[in-house]
């Protein structure tokens, strides 16, 4: 017979942030594109957005969240024994970019790996910590999105160069004496793979089909629209029923920040009831993909620190096209 | 089971006010969604969601952009729903 063992419940403990120095307004991007200010604003929420400096790297931007989400949590590093890192971004394919990151943070010895879900990666994350801590695989977990998407960014592409910035949020999951995290809803919707993509591949740029062109993200916006609005909502509501939590019992409504109008849509498409706090965060802070959800939920904290301990839905959606969400109990006040 | 024009201008006005907030009693068959509603692109798309939704029809992204008007949009809905 083997042995197997088993967990606690678990909860996120902190969150932390990190947004490079550089703010990008729309004035900057618009005329490459033929574009202007109040068509991005409308169209996307988009005011403002944050660019990486050339020489900082995914690791930097990594380091600094988890810094900040480690020292909220008053949890030392040597007790973090996994980190799961998700990015598209890191421009190695191996070693991991989570292994780089232990480094940093001073704990060679942790498990750490990184996931590929694009814009759900952090929520596939935070949904893997918990099960981990839940079947007593791992303690205390560091789950981190981060992106420096204007390394694949095409600055005269009209679909996605007022889109994508860059940063970095992580978390802190630990035990707790009650469940802090719901069952996480997952699943993909690959028929439309093709709407999102980062191309061209290496081997292309290697062997010169790819013509000197560097990969870059490219986005079919309508379709990506529709889906988002057609199905994540739904998926929300998944993620509630499954966390037995009525939308009214919700203190905030934390999705991935790909478009305000996209964020709109699910809270009336949800029927969340104004008290609901809604992130917003795109409007200062761009797409970020795996790093949205963390960094929205770190400013909302910021804004509103009444929300601390309160439940969250959390819901990342993205290329694959992928999804995941999960009911969250907020972090406590540091 | 076919369904009325009546029927689905009563839903389609239900819909945009919901969406775009529009007064339903300024919506009508002959106007257009984009010169005299205001509803650009993105609400289209989700106006056409809500439609599919409620009609029980598909309306394929690449005859979207063909519905300018109310009535195109109401029409196209009757003759999927036979």
């Amino acid at each position: 017979m083997i042995h197997v063992r088993t967990g606690t419940d678990s909860q996120i403990l902190s969150v932390g942030g990190y947004q490079p120095a550089r703010v990008v307004p729309n004035s900057e991007i618009v005329d490459r594109i033929d574009s202007s200010d109040e068509w991005i604003r409308q169209r996307t929420g988009i005011e403002t957005r944050r660019y990486a400096a050339p020489d900082e790297s995914v690791i930097d931007m990594a380091e600094a969240a988890c810094r900040q989400a480690l020292s909220r949590a008053g949890i030392s590093m040597e007790k973090i024994d996994t980190v799961i890192l998700a990015t598209i971004t890191y421009p190695y394919q191996t070693p991991s970019a989570a292994t780089a990151l232990i480094l940093r943070l001073g704990n060679p010895k942790a498990a750490a790996f990184d996931i590929s879900a694009a814009c759900a990666g952090f929520c596939y994350g935070v949904g893997m910590a918990s099960d981990f801590i839940r079947s007593g695989t791992s303690k205390y977990v560091l789950v981190v999105g981060v992106e420096k998407l204007t390394d694949f960014l095409d600055l005269d592409d009209r679909a996605t160069s007022f889109i994508f910035a860059d940063g970095a949020g992580a978390v802190v999951i630990g035990p707790s004496d009650h469940p802090g995290i719901g069952p996480t809803i997952w699943g993909s919707d690959a028929d439309s793979r093709d709407a999102i993509l980062l191309e061209p591949s290496w081997n292309d740029v290697k062997n010169g089909a790819a013509g000197g062109v560097w990969p870059h993200l490219s986005q079919q916006g309508q379709t990506v629209f529709r889906w988002a609005v057609f199905s994540m909502s739904k998926a929300g509501l998944r993620a509630l029923a499954a966390a037995h939590v009525r939308p009214d019992q919700l203190d905030a409504f934390i999705p991935h920040q790909a478009n305000s109008r996209i964020i709109e849509s699910m809270a009336r498409e949800m029927k969340l009831p104004e008290k609901v706090v809604i992130a917003q965060d795109i409007r200062t802070s761009g797409n970020t993909s795996a790093a949205s959800v963390p960094l929205a939920m770190a400013a909302l904290l910021e804004e509103h620190p009444e929300l601390h301990g309160g439940l969250a839905l959390l819901i990342g959606y993205g290329a694959g096209l992928v999804y995941a969400g999960q009911v969250v109990q907020l972090p406590p006040k540091p | 089971m076919a369904l009325s024009q009546a029927e689905v201008l009563i839903g389609i006005k239900e819909i945009v006010e919901e969406v775009a907030g529009i007064p339903a009693a300024s919506i009508e068959m002959d106007k257009n969604f984009t010169d005299d509603l205001d509803v650009d692109s993105l609400s289209m798309v989700e106006v056409v969601v809500a439609a599919e939704e409620r009609f029980g029809v598909k309306i394929p992204d690449d005859q979207v952009s063909a519905l300018a008007t109310v009535g195109d949009a109401v029409n196209f809905i009757v003759k999927a729903s036979v």
